[in-house]
């Protein structure tokens, strides 16, 4: 049985793939959310600030448009404040320490069969699943 | 022209994180709830965003340069340190709390309420911090 939202999934992947394609092949650049990002934040990216803002103001911008025409989605995020921003830094400065996350690591990486992004991927997932089989299972905290 | 292709390639992977369902944080808990109700959804997100990268690495492989003349950029070396392990394993722990990574939680800015934008300044915070531990290292290291 396959599951609508499995179809979404595949076809979101497959606009995401579509994106770090674009990104690479015209830009000559890595997809990586976190690392675009984080170049701005600490201003190791300065000498291709426009680039980055550009990037990061599509990639804000339009699922609001979207969001706004066609109904925001939900995100269920949590609403304990403590664990909002204890994952916040840990997401942050995991990131930026591994140099990539879930796009850079995982879709692009995995893509080049570099074996950097593949253990990454590896390890964040091990870790996320340990994570949440302690803190859901365990503690009974998310 | 560059501003211009970074635009479009950070809509699409916006729009492709909202369609594939990765902005709902329930989700991507979900998939990383082996012991629970286990979500495949985001198998999926990756096997799609992975197939047009496949593609796009092999071209890329044929040219020096990207349309826009950047160099194709390098392999990175196989190089498996306790940064990429560590910071895999503080994004994979605060991926697992909140179910946001940095892609989706900046897609999701506009519709997250107050809680997103919380997370998103928490994750710059942690960016920032990260950035300023690793100077004082190197700093102590000279």
């Amino acid at each position: 049985m396959i599951e609508m939202s499995w179809i979404y999934g595949l076809l979101g992947g497959l606009m995401i793939g579509g994106a770090a394609a674009l990104f690479l092949l015209v830009n000559g650049r890595i997809m990586g959310a976190s690392g675009i990002l984080g170049g701005v934040v600490d201003g190791t990216g300065f000498s291709t600030l426009a680039e980055r803002l550009a990037f990061l103001a599509g990639l804000v911008g339009v699922p609001a448009l979207i969001s706004m025409t066609a109904g925001a989605p939900a995100t269920h995020l949590t609403d304990n404040l403590i664990l909002v921003i204890l994952a916040g830094l840990a997401v942050g400065a995991g990131t930026r320490m591994a140099n990539g996350c879930t796009s850079g690591h995982g879709v692009c990486g995995i893509s080049r069969f570099s074996l950097r992004g593949i253990v990454a991927t590896l390890i964040y997932l091990a870790a996320g699943m340990a994570t949440m089989a302690i803190a859901r299972h365990l503690l009974g905290l998310i | 022209m560059r501003a211009l292709f970074a635009f479009l390639a950070g809509g699409l992977f916006g729009a492709g994180l909202l369609v594939s369902g990765m902005t709902d944080t329930t989700k991507v808990q979900g998939w990383l709830d082996i012991f629970g109700a286990w979500d495949p959804t985001l198998a999926f997100v990756l096997g799609g965003a992975i197939l047009p990268m496949l593609v796009a690495w092999r071209v890329a492989a044929s040219r020096t340069a990207a349309v826009l003349g950047t160099p194709i950029p390098p392999k990175p070396e196989p190089l498996l340190d306790r940064r990429l392990i560590g910071g895999s394993v503080l994004f994979g722990l605060g991926w697992a709390l909140a179910g946001l990574c940095p892609g989706p939680a900046m897609a999701s800015l506009s519709y997250g309420g107050m809680q997103g934008l919380i997370f998103f300044c928490a994750m710059v915070a942690g960016m920032l911090i990260w950035h300023l531990a690793q100077r004082q290292l190197l700093a102590k290291a000279t």
